[in-house]
Order: structure tokens, then sequence, then C-alpha cells
């Protein structure tokens, strides 16, 4: 019971100090959720985060919170879920509530805008990372059509800005058929 | 009333932001600007850029700051909910049918071929936040005059620094929030 209970006291620890320090959109989320919780904590396999992380960007809604459910419920079921929904909402519902108070002095304040501008650079670093241990494990894998996946949708998502939605569609339905047409080409191995 | 007003008009913008914050702004600006007049164009514009500098998803962020305006803490409330709920329901189905079915083959196609989309996508946001660091909001130029030189340091030393010495991540982000907003304050 008790190690039970310090899974959710991790899991509302991480998901609450993930959430509050994720400037940016829901990318900027899933690298430190890798960090923390595949290579730190080693609860969930890169694939199955990177499956995960599918998952959360082909669903309605706010990808980090999306990416927290099926973290919280791969890990610990629907009570995992719900604790780290609670983890990734109260952060920026905290900040928020101060925030809206005083908001035109917030924006306009000039250490703060300072201490952001210097923290794009962190940032920036911290998914380099991560996209160089990630890509270099797609390259690795020398699975040819895996790499030109890769490749073709960071083309059209950074350079023709292509609406996200199509992209995953069309790269699934690549992944579809090429396992479809690779378990046909066994078959029929098998029978000669 | 309000409190459901609220509450249904955040769940259809939790409903229909499909790809990331970005995809959120329009129908955010169409449900509080256009339809409810909660925010006047002006406030709404201040909400995005208090998002932008606030951690956190941009339509949790912005249910928060409509809802405190229009209801105070239970309209807050209320708001986030609204916004959460759909992906609770629709992200509970896909997850119960993923765990159930991850061996399918076709399933597992598709995750192959999503797998290393989601690579992709995250360089991509990568790039984009790079970009932002050392060129501002101009975006690449070849120009060397309008490189920030204090970023494109900033950005080697943290890289190094997470390569060999395998830090905490969030220690990297407040080092150089600090670092680099006493260097900003300074120049």
């Amino acid at each position: 019971m008790k190690s039970k209970n310090n899974i959710y006291k991790k899991l509302f620890v991480s998901s609450f100090y993930l959430s509050a320090f994720t400037f940016g959109g829901g990318f900027v989320i899933i690298p430190l959720m890798k960090k923390k919780f595949v290579d730190e904590l080693q609860w969930i396999e890169e694939n199955e985060m990177l499956n995960l992380a599918a998952i959360a960007q082909s669903s309605p809604g706010a990808v980090a919170v999306n990416a927290a459910i099926l973290i919280g419920y791969r890990v610990a079921g629907i009570l995992g879920a719900i604790i780290t929904i609670l983890g990734t909402v109260l952060p920026p519902f905290i900040i928020i509530s101060v925030v809206s108070v005083f908001y035109t002095a917030f924006r306009d304040n000039l250490i703060v805008n300072a201490v952001l501008k210097g923290m794009q650079a962190g940032i920036a670093a911290v998914i380099a990372d991560v996209v160089i241990n990630l890509g270099g494990n797609v390259i690795k894998g020398k699975d040819i059509i895996s790499v030109l996946i890769m490749a073709g949708a960071f083309i059209s998502t950074f350079y023709f800005k292509i609406n996200v939605v199509y992209i995953i569609l069309v790269c699934g339905f690549i992944g579809a058929i090429r396992t479809l047409f690779h378990s046909n080409k066994n078959k029929k191995d098998d029978n000669l | 009333m309000i409190l459901l007003k609220i509450f249904w008009s955040f769940f259809q913008i939790g409903l229909f932001s499909i790809g990331g914050g970005m995809a959120a702004i329009p129908l955010i600006q169409n449900q509080v600007v256009t339809i409810h007049n909660w925010l006047t164009l002006s406030e709404f514009t201040d909400l995005i850029t208090i998002a932008e500098m606030t951690p956190g998803p941009i339509a949790i962020n912005s249910a928060t700051f409509v809802g405190i305006r229009i209801a105070g803490i239970p309209g807050a409330i209320v708001a986030t909910i609204g916004c959460i709920f759909p992906s609770c329901i629709i992200v509970s189905l896909l997850a119960w049918i993923y765990f159930k079915y991850k061996q399918l083959t076709v399933l597992q196609g598709i995750l192959s071929g999503l797998r290393p989309t989601i690579v992709a996508l995250i360089a991509s946001a990568g790039l984009t936040i790079f970009s932002l660091a050392i060129w501002g909001d101009n975006g690449f130029s070849l120009d060397f005059q309008l490189i920030n030189y204090v970023s494109v340091i900033m950005f080697g030393l943290a890289l190094f620094i997470l390569r060999k010495l395998k830090p905490n991540p969030i220690y990297v982000m407040l080092g150089s929030g600090i670092i680099g907003g006493v260097i900003y304050m300074i120049l």
C-alpha cells in the first residue's frame, strides 16, 4: 500500500512540475515527459512513450493534458489518470489566476520578458537533446521507410506548415499499409 | 446559468481543437469574443500574449483567464473542467482500445508509422523555438547582425551540459532563464 501511495505521489509531483515548466505547446512537454518517465523513472519504454504521444496528438484537446491522461492511466489506472490530470492542470490554473489580477503589469514587465527570452535557449537545447536521442534511434533502426516518414513529416510540418492532423493520418496509413504488405509477404514466403 | 454557458463554450473548444495549441486559438476567439462578447479583441490579444508567457496549454490558460473574469474562481474551475472534459472521455476510450488491442497487426502498423512522425513533430517544435531564440520574431536570416549571440552561446552550453552531464532538464531551463535574464537586463 505504501509503495502504491508512493507511485501516486510521484505521479502527481512529476506531472505538476513538468506542467509548471512547459512554456510553449504540447511538443515541449513530450520531450520532458520522455526524460522523466522513460529515462529517469523507467516506468514506460521509449516506443510506448512515442505511441502514447501519437494518441495524445490525434485526440482533441490540449496535447499536454491528453499525454498526462495516458501516462497516468498506463502507470496507475484510472486513479493515476485523475492524478496526472490534476497535476497538469493545477500549475497553469494557479499561475493564470494570480496573473489575471495584474496582467498588464505582468505583460509589460522587463524582468519577466528577459527571463523568458533567456529560457528559450534552454528549452531549445532540451528539445534538441531529446531529438538527437529519438531521431538517432530511428536512423539506427535502419528501416528506410521509418526514416523517410520522419523526414517527410518534418518537411511537411516545418516548411509547408501542413496541418498536423493530415500528417498524422497519412503517416498512420503508410504504417498500416507497410505492415499489411509485410505480413502478406511473410505468409507467401511460408507457403513456398 | 452563466456557469453552464462557460462550461458549454469551453467544452466545444476542448472538443474541436485537434492538433495542439495554435489550432485552439481561432476556436477560443470565436467563442469568447465573437459569440459571447466576454472579452474585447484587444483583451483577447493580451490573453494570447500572457498564455504564451506562462506555462501550460493555451486552452487551459484561456479557460482560467476567461472564467475568472466572468464568474470568479468558480467560473475558472467550470471553464477548465469543460475544456478537459472531452479529452478525458475520448482519450480514455482510445487508451482502452490501445491497451486492449495493441498486439493487433494493423494497430502496430499504424503506430510504427506514427512514431517517426512524432519525432519529426518534436524536432519541428524545437527548431521553431530555436529560431525564435536566435533570430527573434523575424525568423531565420543570413544577416549576422540579426543573430542573438547570447542565445547561441547559451544554447550551445546548455546542449553540451545536457549531453555530457545528463542533469534534470528543468534545471537547465531555469538556469538559462536566470542567466539570460540577468544578461539581458544588463545589456
